[in-house]
């Protein structure tokens, strides 16, 4: 339904800005923990006072270059800050200190799966650095409030913004897009993702042009989206919109529109207050940053594998569906996660089996922090698979097993162990319990000699409670046979 | 000495304390008592730190009765232009938008100089923001030459030269941006050093211009001079412009031997317009250097004039920049308004001064989209020409001489024309975009009494041979000893 009716072409670019995980913020010592308490984590130079300099965090620029080499960027030798000029009191110094002319790399490229399942590449225009702002605080909007407070905890942390060319063509493309990018971050560990907390911004471009012809059409940017489902929705609104608009003849205006998640609308943003002139210049007080090429080769061997070649890997040396391969290299730490317990237990599909259908349902697999607290290490989990395997538990039990090692953090051998779990696989203590059952069930006896075959399964059925599931089915079933045909 | 007396030099002042001839509570009680008796009519300070000075001159004595002074400078009353940065203690920068702004912080300059045991007397004035040849923009007070009250200093460090040469300190930091602390020193018959860009730490210096501001010394003489430098120099990691090149004993490089020194005399700063007395006594400056030596050759500098045009986009262009954080949302002065936008544009029209105003202006429109490439990024294509062909010529001599100025202190009043004003800044504006180390010692009188500065420049980071030859010239003439009649 995103597809605009009839003629024509959806041409899209999205500008992302990912908030760096460095401790300290892009041009002082600040930190740059989410949630303190207002003006808390500031000092001169983020609050813009006269007389100070920035510094540049060399972590953030390694960040920035481990990103950019991982999306097959060219990392400009030399690069330079630059400022760019506007008045807004969330900005201690009205100038923002960015890159412009000499970002920090060009020409990378992320590659998604297309509409007909082919990879399809997308270029990334360019990457650079530059610091946040702060956070203003008012009643309604700034031009009615009464008065407004300003909270600079945000002021001067470092971002990255990361511009893709127009190559994306539907809302969800963009939406995969955003969504194979920050897994590309996740992996990276340059960014915690976090959509709610702003650690993940997106704007996007979106013209519309007649099918099969080459200029693109009048470009409008939204602001404002915020999550994955924002950036498909907004976008598939705008979409719309711009096509009833050029359907009926209608010029569109190139401006900035708001994307309001409550109204399920764009809406204009005064485009007076937004013609800027940023009056760009180097900035004078940083030298450009020469990036010494011995550095930037170090950053590149250290590269993580990245997602899509993750998920290749996992079709072809586990023999995964893709499905599976897909949700397992979602983040890096479930990858890793799976593969810690496939090592442990050669058993690639069931271990995917049960972090797919039991883990998964416990905790977000791209929440790196949530599984790295996981009271089930993979380890456990591969052991527990393991006691199946070798038919120590029954996998009703081990479904139970996991419950409580989710609970304690124990390993499943203990729980097993201390609950008296293990399956009763000894035929001789088995035939007890069966020949207690055939006697406590002559209705089930006399169907099944009168040929109800099923007749059998409600003794197999009592066995097993009897035995409270430790009973090894398959032997309790075959007992069960044996005696009612001897019978 | 007596505590009405001009003060003595530096050099000499610690050997008085180690003997005990002196204290720096009475040195510091001498200046402050000058202070009371002189600068009513002079006008060099904005602010007096009398009781934060005597009790640092009390400290500094109990350090040097119990023989282990912080160094030379121990107990040596000194003033700051209030530019720089004064934990708890009013910087203003001579304007009435920061007239209420308290630093909680210590420019880098001023901390060191703390460590180093000198005693802060007070924050001289200045131009407004340092924009200003004659410190008559000020937007408090303006400051009159001690030579004769109805002049002007110099500026912008025209409070700092008029303290130095009052006796209302025994020495000043001020800050060059154009030559903002050579024609200063010039017009008051003092020494002023502008080191090497990056020589100094520009932390906690109120910026006007980044990429030219230094911070540098105006003494009594050529070794007060060095002894200041010795302490403020060094590579400062707040600052990233700072220079990490260790620093020199620059006392230990004086000497008075230019034997073999080779002094390049540019044609270009002999033109018409030069005021003939001026040229008569660096003629003869020069000729007592190569009396005393020095190999004296005519060299060409063509670009000479380009400098003043390429100075006058640049500064306002990093002025503009630097200067916008200035809007009454977080210190300073604030007049409120219908709105925010409307409380911004009245602070700043009621806190800047028509000169500030019209840099503001000017570098604003040279930053525009449209005219950048041809102001701005035309003065940068410039500023490396003038640079290249001073780098070419110290290739050849180790140091140029020149005049400081083109004329000798004017009257109050008299350059009117921002135009009349600017062209004082001629000679001493190459140095400065060339971001080479230039120093000012005076160099004889005119007919009419007022002091007289002959410029000497060196190749970056040289100031080794710089002072070694300003020295030289000093100990072969008189007129460094020479003091203004004050009563
Ligand atoms: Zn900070």
């Amino acid at each position: 339904m995103s597809a605009p009716a009839g003629a024509w072409e959806v041409v899209i670019g999205l500008e992302v800005h990912a908030q760096l995980r460095t401790r300290s913020k892009m041009f002082c010592r600040c930190s740059t923990a989410f949630g303190a308490p207002p003006n808390s984590q500031t000092c001169p130079v983020c609050l813009g006072l006269p007389g100070v300099l920035p510094v540049v965090n060399r972590r953030a620029v390694e960040y920035a270059v481990r990103t950019a080499l991982a999306l097959g960027g060219r990392v400009n030798a030399r690069c330079r800050f630059a400022r760019k000029h506007y008045y807004y009191p969330d900005m201690p110094k009205n100038f923002q200190i960015s890159q412009y002319e000499e970002p920090l790399a060009e020409d990378a490229a992320l590659e998604i799966d297309g509409p007909d399942g082919a990879p399809r590449r997308i270029g990334i225009q360019r990457l650079h650095l530059e610091e946040d702002v702060g956070k203003l605080v008012h009643e309604g909007t700034l031009e009615t409030a009464a008065a407004s407070l300003v909270d600079y905890n945000r002021s001067g942390v470092p971002l990255m913004e990361t511009v893709t060319r127009p190559d994306l063509r539907s809302p969800e493309e963009a939406a995969a897009w955003l969504r194979a990018f920050r897994a590309v971050l996740l992996y990276l560990g340059v960014c915690d993702g976090n959509m709610e907390e702003g650690s993940l911004r997106c704007d996007a471009n979106v013209s519309l042009r007649r099918a099969g012809t080459d200029p693109l059409g009048t470009k409008v940017e939204i602001k404002n989206l915020n999550s994955f489902r924002n950036v498909q929705r907004a976008l598939e609104f705008e979409v719309r919109r711009q096509a009833q608009a050029l359907d009926a003849g209608e010029r569109l205006v190139q401006e900035t529109r708001l994307w309001d998640a409550d109204r399920a609308a764009t809406r204009s943003m005064r485009s007076k207050e937004f013609a800027h002139d940023y009056r760009y210049f180097p900035e004078p007080d940083l030298p450009p940053l020469d990036l010494d090429p011995a550095w930037l080769a170090a950053i590149r061997g250290d590269l993580p594998e990245l997602p899509r070649a993750r998920r290749q890997r996992f079709v072809e040396q586990y023999g995964l569906p893709a499905y599976d391969a897909d949700l397992l290299t979602q983040s890096r730490a479930l990858a890793e996660y799976y593969e810690t317990a496939v090592r442990a237990h050669a058993n690639p599909k069931a271990l995917s089996n049960w972090i797919m259908s039991e883990l998964l349902r416990e905790l977000p697999g791209d929440d790196e922090a949530a599984l790295a607290r996981c009271p089930v290490p993979p380890a456990h989990l591969a052991a527990l698979v393991r006691l199946i395997d070798e038919a120590t538990i029954s996998g009703k039990i081990a479904k139970d097993v996991l419950v409580t090692m989710l609970r304690t953090g124990e390993p499943p051998t203990l729980i097993v162990e201390r609950e008296g779990l293990v399956q009763v696989a000894d035929a001789g203590a088995l035939a007890v319990l069966v020949d207690e059952a055939i006697a406590a069930n002559p209705r089930a006896v006399e169907d099944f000699r009168r040929g109800k075959a099923a007749a059998a399964k409600a003794l197999v059925g009592a066995v097993m409670k009897a035995s409270r599931g430790k009973a090894n089915p398959a032997i309790v079933d075959r007992l069960v046979q044996e005696k009612l045909s001897r019978g | 000495m007596t505590t009405g007396a001009a003060a003595p030099s530096l050099a000499a002042l610690a050997a008085a304390y180690r003997d005990g001839a002196t204290t720096p509570t009475a040195v510091t009680e001498g200046c402050l008592g000058r202070i009371d008796r002189l600068d009513g009519r002079i006008g060099a300070y904005l602010a007096i730190t009398r009781d934060a000075a005597l009790a640092d001159a009390r400290a500094s004595e109990q350090r040097w009765r119990d023989g282990r002074p912080l160094g030379p400078l121990d107990g040596a009353p000194i003033a700051l232009k209030d530019v720089l940065c004064t934990r708890g203690v009013p910087t203003t920068c001579a304007s009435r938008i920061l007239e209420r702004f308290v630093p909680p912080y210590d420019a880098t300059v001023v901390a060191r100089l703390r460590a180093a045991g000198a005693v802060i007397l007070g924050k001289t004035n200045l131009d407004e923001f340092a924009m200003g040849s004659s410190t008559e923009h000020s937007a408090f007070h303006p400051t009159r030459n001690p030579w004769d009250l109805q002049r002007v200093p110099g500026g912008s460090s025209g409070g700092s030269a008029a303290a130095v040469a009052g006796g209302l300190a025994l020495a000043a930091l001020g800050t060059d941006t154009g030559g903002s602390i050579r024609q200063p020193a010039a017009f008051c018959g003092v020494v002023g050093l502008k080191p090497t860009y990056g020589r100094v730490s520009r932390y906690g210096l109120i910026a006007f211009a980044s990429s030219l501001d230094q911070v540098g010394p105006l003494a009594v003489d050529v070794r007060d001079a060095a002894l200041l430098l010795e302490v403020i120099a060094g590579h400062d990691p707040r600052d990233a412009t700072s220079v990490a090149a260790p620093v020199p004993d620059y006392t230990a490089a004086l000497g008075d031997d230019v034997r073999g020194l080779r002094v390049g005399v540019p044609d270009e700063y002999f033109i018409e317009g030069l005021d003939p007395e001026i040229e008569a006594a660096v003629r003869d400056a020069i000729a007592v250097l190569r009396d005393r030596g020095a190999a004296v050759e005519r060299l060409s500098l063509p670009t000479t004039g380009h400098g003043l045009a390429t100075y006058y986009v640049i500064a306002p262009a990093e002025a503009s920049s630097n200067l916008a954080r200035y809007d009454g949302v977080r210190y300073g002065l604030r007049v409120e308004g219908r709105d925010l936008i409307d409380m911004v544009s009245r602070t700043r029209a009621a806190g800047f001064g028509p000169e500030v105003k019209r840099r503001i202006m000017l570098g604003t429109y040279a930053l525009s989209a449209g005219y950048y490439e041809a102001y701005y990024g035309q003065a940068q294509k410039v500023r490396t020409l003038v640079r290249q062909e001073l780098d070419a010529a110290l290739a050849r001599v180790d140091v140029i001489a020149a005049p400081t100025t083109p004329g000798v202190a004017f009257e109050h009043g008299a350059k009117a024309d921002p135009l009349a004003m600017y062209l004082n800044d001629v000679f001493t504006i190459p140095a400065s975009i060339s971001g080479l180390p230039a120093i000012s010692v005076p160099c004889g009188f005119s007919g009419s009494g007022l002091p007289i500065g002959l410029q000497l420049i060196a190749r970056a980071l040289d100031e080794p041979t710089l002072l070694r030859a300003a020295h030289a010239y000093e100990r072969a003439t008189p007129w460094h000893a020479r003091r203004p009649a004050l009563g």
